[in-house]
């Protein structure tokens, strides 16, 4: 009799703990899709951003239109780019326009004194900062979930309902990959 | 890392019933004394319970305001200081906070900040304006880190729970005390001869009580608050990647003599440096000051050339200091991490620019009102300027004044009058699609839409107009 008692607090104990770890894996994938949204957020706003910016300078700038134009390019492509590895190229091709652009404005006092550009350009250079802690974020919190699926004892109730690995975003890495394949034919 | 906070939260707990079972026989004792002939003992507990019970409760639900209040903090919205709230944001997404923290400003020349708030989903930073002021961007970053760390890993909430305690206790053994010194003698003979050995005891035993237990139970949470700068440092190299930052942040804000007015011995633990005047710094020794040495702090982050992860922190920690300041169980999940390089917006300003930004900075603290012109100019209006235009002083464009007295404070003060609005006239933006959007309002102040705004209705913060969004 007090075998079957200690079998049922046994088995009791166990299905406890195998909900608490089926939660504590949801969580932690929901916190990855989470982290994977506020990046997104953050290259959206930036796309956003570099209207202003474009629409701030243009008065001061009218003999650099070619750096402007790259910079509404690379803008273009970015917002059309589909999968990961695309966005990756068109993002990193989006910085290098830009970084091009606040070299030339060093050129042009007026404009480096204008509230207005001055105030878009914090904008812009908070916004590459938030990319970058969302990614940092993003990176973590994908390192905790996939710890949780490899270690025991989750690692078997990941295994029970198919929780696969989550990528990693690495932004750099990406691009450098993508970039030898761009054919010149 | 949410290893580390739960280490945190278990050992911040065991601490907590340590302080409490002190308080508590405290009152026991107390109790004893002063009700001697009835069940004296269970109603000095029950005394004490009280004052502890009621004193969290109103920590816990108004301690932050209270705090914000006695520094003299005053909330302050987006346009007051965009960059600060751009770094805030920054740090909030990096530590993956549930929500913005609040933001406040005191009006203060001293360079220090701190932060409230029992749980990160309700929590404020407050910084001051000599801060912003002095630091650039990637050290303002670094203390907006540590602040945020401090949230992160529970530490106001530890702080706060077992300042009040201590509170409590301080508070007991004071009134203890002073019935001893007021109160007749009488009170104490009045048991019987037989009893009166006994009550001899219980009365040496409570007034060395009285008089260790606010001492114990201060260098317990000194010693603890000490710990806590060091993790709130290793926290915010993490968070930020950038450890040098931070550094020299400390390095600035510990090379002034300004002393913070508003700061007083109880809100002074929970700032980022002791803000308390030298003089009173020198003199507590290691083990009664409520920061660790600067000096130390700096050391130990500019030792962390090789990575910021936690185990970097703690073999930088164990080298220049020796001991563990992170539990072994913290450092589990935690990789190398590597430096980044310092930021492009960390140029160091020249002297005048800065100390136009710290006059701005008063001014929007102060109720001034800010127009930019679309020359570029910058203008600022007091708040008690009464005609209802302007003409901008470089170019000479004429600019409808905002109505509203009060842009820049929210929350307690009055909305603008009826009539106010109803005067500044309506304005209608169409939204482009769904994403981040900026227009103008016709005041000038440009305003931000978030993917999330899915209002009919704004008001611009900086005149109070209302504009339809559609």
């Amino acid at each position: 009799m007090i075998g079957l008692w200690i079998f049922i607090a046994v088995l009791v104990l166990l299905v406890f703990n195998m909900i608490s770890i089926y939660n504590g894996l949801i969580r932690l994938k929901n916190q990855v899709e989470n982290g994977w949204s506020q990046i997104d957020v953050q290259l959206k706003r930036r796309h956003d951003l570099i209207p202003n910016l474009v629409e701030t300078a243009k008065g001061y700038m009218k003999h650099e239109r070619g750096t402007l134009e790259g910079i509404t390019e690379a803008r273009s492509r970015a917002m059309g780019a589909g999968s990961v590895g695309e966005k990756a190229v068109a993002e990193k091709g989006l910085s290098s326009a830009m970084s091009k652009f606040f070299l030339v404005v060093e050129n042009y006092p007026d404009l480096k004194a204008n509230q207005n550009f001055l105030a878009v350009q914090e904008e812009l250079s908070s916004t590459e900062n938030k990319i970058a802690f969302a990614r940092q974020n993003y990176n973590d919190q994908v390192l905790f979930f996939n710890n949780k699926i490899e270690m025991f004892p989750s690692n078997i109730m990941a295994g029970m309902f198919n929780f696969s690995k989550a990528e990693f975003f690495e932004l750099e890495d990406a691009a450098e990959k993508e970039v030898p394949k761009v054919d010149f034919s | 890392m949410f290893e580390l906070i739960r280490i945190n939260k278990r050992k911040s707990f065991a601490l907590f019933l340590l302080m409490g079972a002190f308080l508590l026989t405290l009152g026991y004792f107390i109790g004893r004394i002063w009700f001697p002939n009835s069940e004296g003992g269970l109603a000095g507990i029950l005394i004490a319970a009280a004052v502890w019970l009621i004193l969290t409760l109103i920590s816990y639900f108004s301690g932050g305001s209270i705090l914000m209040a006695t520094s003299g903090a005053v909330e302050v919205a987006r346009d007051a200081h965009p960059q600060l709230f751009n770094v805030v944001e920054e740090m909030k997404i990096a530590a993956n906070l549930p929500a913005m923290p609040k933001i406040f400003i005191i009006p203060e020349k001293a360079p220090n900040a701190f932060a409230t708030g029992v749980k990160p989903e309700k929590c404020a930073v407050a910084v001051t304006a000599g801060l912003l002021d002095r630091l650039n961007r990637d050290e303002l970053q670094g203390v907006i880190a540590h602040e945020i760390s401090h949230i992160l890993n529970r530490d106001v909430l530890f702080m706060t729970f077992s300042g009040i305690l201590l509170g409590s206790i301080v508070l007991i053994s004071h009134v203890f005390f002073r019935s001893m010194w007021f109160g007749s003698t009488r009170r104490y003979r009045s048991g019987s001869s037989r009893e009166g050995g006994g009550q001899a005891m219980v009365l040496v035993l409570t007034i060395l009580l009285a008089i260790l237990a606010p001492i114990i139970a201060r260098l317990l949470y000194l010693a603890i608050s000490r710990k806590r700068e060091y993790l709130a440092d290793a926290s915010a190299a993490r968070l930020t990647r950038y450890p040098e930052g931070l550094a020299s942040a400390l390095e600035k804000i510990s090379g002034t003599d300004i002393v913070l007015q508003s700061a007083n011995d109880v809100t002074a633990p929970m700032y980022i440096t002791s803000p308390l005047r030298k003089k009173a710094r020198r003199k507590s020794s290691a083990l009664t000051s409520t920061h660790p040495p600067v000096k130390e702090r700096i050391r130990i982050l500019r030792a962390l050339s090789q990575g910021v992860s936690y185990n970097s922190y703690q073999a930088a920690f164990a080298h220049i200091r020796g001991g563990t300041i992170i539990p072994p169980s913290g450092l589990q999940d935690t990789g190398p991490i590597p430096v980044r390089d310092v930021s492009s917006g960390s140029r160091s300003r020249d002297k005048k620019t800065s100390q136009r930004d710290l006059g701005d900075l008063m001014r929007a603290v102060n109720n001034f009102i800010f127009l930019t012109c679309s020359c570029g100019l910058k203008i600022k209006i007091p708040p008690d300027f009464k005609d209802a235009t302007l003409s901008c002083p470089r170019c000479h464009k004429i600019h409808t004044v905002p109505l509203t007295g009060t842009p820049v404070r929210r929350g307690k003060k009055k909305k603008p009058a009826k009539a106010v609005t109803q005067s500044s006239p309506e304005q209608t933006y169409h939204r482009n699609g769904s994403g981040w959007e900026t227009f103008s309002c016709n005041c000038g102040q440009p305003l931000l839409l978030s993917p999330d705004f899915k209002g009919e209705k704004l008001q611009c913060f900086s005149c109070g107009r209302n504009i339809s969004i559609s």
